[in-house]
């Protein structure tokens, strides 16, 4: 069976730089999106986490800020993380892409850019994906008109 | 003398016969020798993650059911599955066993799919496909029996199935299951040995383990370059952890190991299969305490599982309103293809097309 990790102990194990830039709230763990590659590097080379596997990234909309949400895994010790980042204001949000930590976020961040409008910076390939280019507004926004 | 030589860029799709859909590779060729690829997508895309955001829990599951068109069964698993731990709603133990026995019959007609289209690719076309075809039909029909549809099928409700299974069906499966293992031997003996197919496969299109769990495939591809990860072994959903079954992987990770697994998949379907039907007992099939429109807690969920082509998941919030505010579907052939390049690139055109259908991809879970 897949265990989750204790946040407190996740929390405990960074190193202190990075400790002051994550929080727990309502029981998930949430990350300064300015660190989110840096916590990630960690996440996956240091020993004590080992997460080499990167399920899915998902971003939701809840209107007064955006959530990108981090599935982790790892196939070493069967456990698993969610790691989350909030995103205030609706233009031109940005977050550091983690593509250089697991090349499996490659698809999936293009396809937030293009249906969330989210932009992940050092992408080295971030166009739309599903749409065409010039397809005007991000459809997965609440505000976005049918 | 030199010859001059310039590099040429041509589409592969989106209508072509071997993209499995509608789907365009762009691919730069020097001569024969792939340069560069790059796949271009959303030509089937319908919009299904914001379509689920105003369609109530159980409708979704009709949505669904397009996803991976030809393993319906594995995504309405998924997606109720996902339900189910959002509201926290229970399931009849005998509902656990039925939808195993429907999952594993859905991956074998996948697997058969795959390898069909495969040995399609390869130029050894209609034969091997009609073979894999023949025996995919009587699992469409078994699912005719249950719900009277076959592909679309919609079987699955949260907190259960739609209804018990008729007697039918039972005498049905034990005839499938009594064919099936030499129907698999005799697919066996015109491909696996096959010399055409061997020079074609082998050593074509390798993936280490550290390259396929950095671009997080999952599935047959993992499974191919000898990562022991199988959902039903490492987090086991419904009633795996009752059942008996090994996990196979591969030894080089090239596209051989890639069909050969879903070979050896197939026969540890049958396993889960055998067993379920003697773990079996009567009982309900569907919680009547579920209604018809869910109202879900504020929260969310995500729950992956084991489907033919990888880790199907779901993540669901739920805002407390009857429909969910996000939806996201983490599929796995979208994610599958992340290493189609790195697969391809310096290789010949004609391993393209080989190492492309090795991947087994549908464009409505691609596209979605």
């Amino acid at each position: 069976m897949t265990k989750s990790l204790n946040l407190n102990t996740v929390v405990q194990n960074l190193p202190d730089t990075l400790k002051q830039e994550v929080n727990t709230e309502n029981g998930s763990l949430y990350v300064n999106s300015k660190y989110i590659f840096e916590i990630c590097r960690e996440l996956k080379n240091n020993n004590k986490f080992q997460f080499n596997y990167l399920k899915s990234i998902s971003a939701v909309d809840y209107v007064e800020f955006f959530e990108v949400v981090y599935h982790l895994d790892s196939l070493i010790t069967n456990t698993n993380l969610v790691l989350k980042s909030k995103l205030y204001g609706r233009d031109g949000n940005s977050i550091n892409s983690v593509i250089s930590v697991w090349k499996g976020a490659e698809l999936q961040e293009r396809e937030i850019w293009d249906l969330m409008g989210i932009f992940f910076e050092g992408h080295p390939n971030m166009k739309r994906i599903l749409l065409w280019e010039g397809f005007k507004g991000h459809p997965l926004r609440k505000d976005f008109l049918k | 003398m030199s010859l001059n030589s310039e590099l040429v860029t041509i589409n592969f799709g989106p209508q072509h016969p071997s993209m499995h859909g509608v789907f365009r590779l762009r691919v730069t060729l020097d001569g024969e020798t792939i340069v560069d690829l790059e796949p271009v997508f959303g030509y089937l895309h319908r919009g299904t993650e914001k379509l689920a955001e105003e369609r109530t829990y159980v409708q979704i599951v009709t949505l669904t059911d397009r996803l991976d068109y030809v393993a319906s069964m594995s995504n309405n698993l998924a997606y109720v599955s996902a339900v189910e731990k959002l509201c926290n709603i229970e399931v009849p133990k005998r509902a656990s066993y039925i939808r195993v026995i429907v999952a594993e019959l859905q991956r074998i007609a996948s697997h058969l799919m795959a390898t069909g289209f495969l040995l399609n690719d390869l130029g050894a076309f209609g034969t091997p496909l009609m073979y894999c075809f023949r025996e995919r039909e009587k699992i469409l029909d078994l699912f005719e029996i249950l719900c009277g549809a076959r592909i679309t099928l919609s079987y699955m409700r949260p907190g259960g199935i739609f209804q018990d299974t008729p007697q039918e069906f039972w005498n049905n499966l034990e005839l499938f299951l009594e064919s099936m293992p030499n129907q698999i031997d005799e697919l066996e003996s015109l491909i696996t040995g096959n010399e055409i197919v061997l020079s074609r496969t082998r050593d074509v299109g390798i993936l280490t383990p550290e390259q396929v769990i950095d671009a997080s495939l999952s599935g047959p591809m993992l499974r191919a370059s000898s990562v022991k990860w199988d959902l039903r072994k490492a987090n086991p959903y419904e009633i795996y952890d009752e059942i008996d079954f090994d996990v196979p992987i591969g030894a080089t990770g090239d596209t051989f190991d890639r069909y050969l697994i879903r070979i050896k998949e197939m026969r540890e379907s049958l396993k889960i299969i055998t067993q379920c039907i003697n773990l079996i007992k009567p009982g309900p099939v569907r919680n009547e305490d579920v209604p018809l429109i869910i109202r879900a807690p504020e929260g969310e969920a995500y729950v992956g599982i084991e489907g033919p082509k990888g880790e199907l998941g779901f993540y669901l919030v739920s805002d407390g309103g009857i429909s969910p505010y996000r939806c996201k579907i983490r599929a796995p052939s979208f994610i599958n293809l992340t290493l189609l390049k790195e697969m391809t690139a310096g290789g010949k055109i004609g391993d393209l097309i080989v190492n492309f259908g090795s991947i087994d991809i549908v464009l409505g879970e691609v596209d979605r």
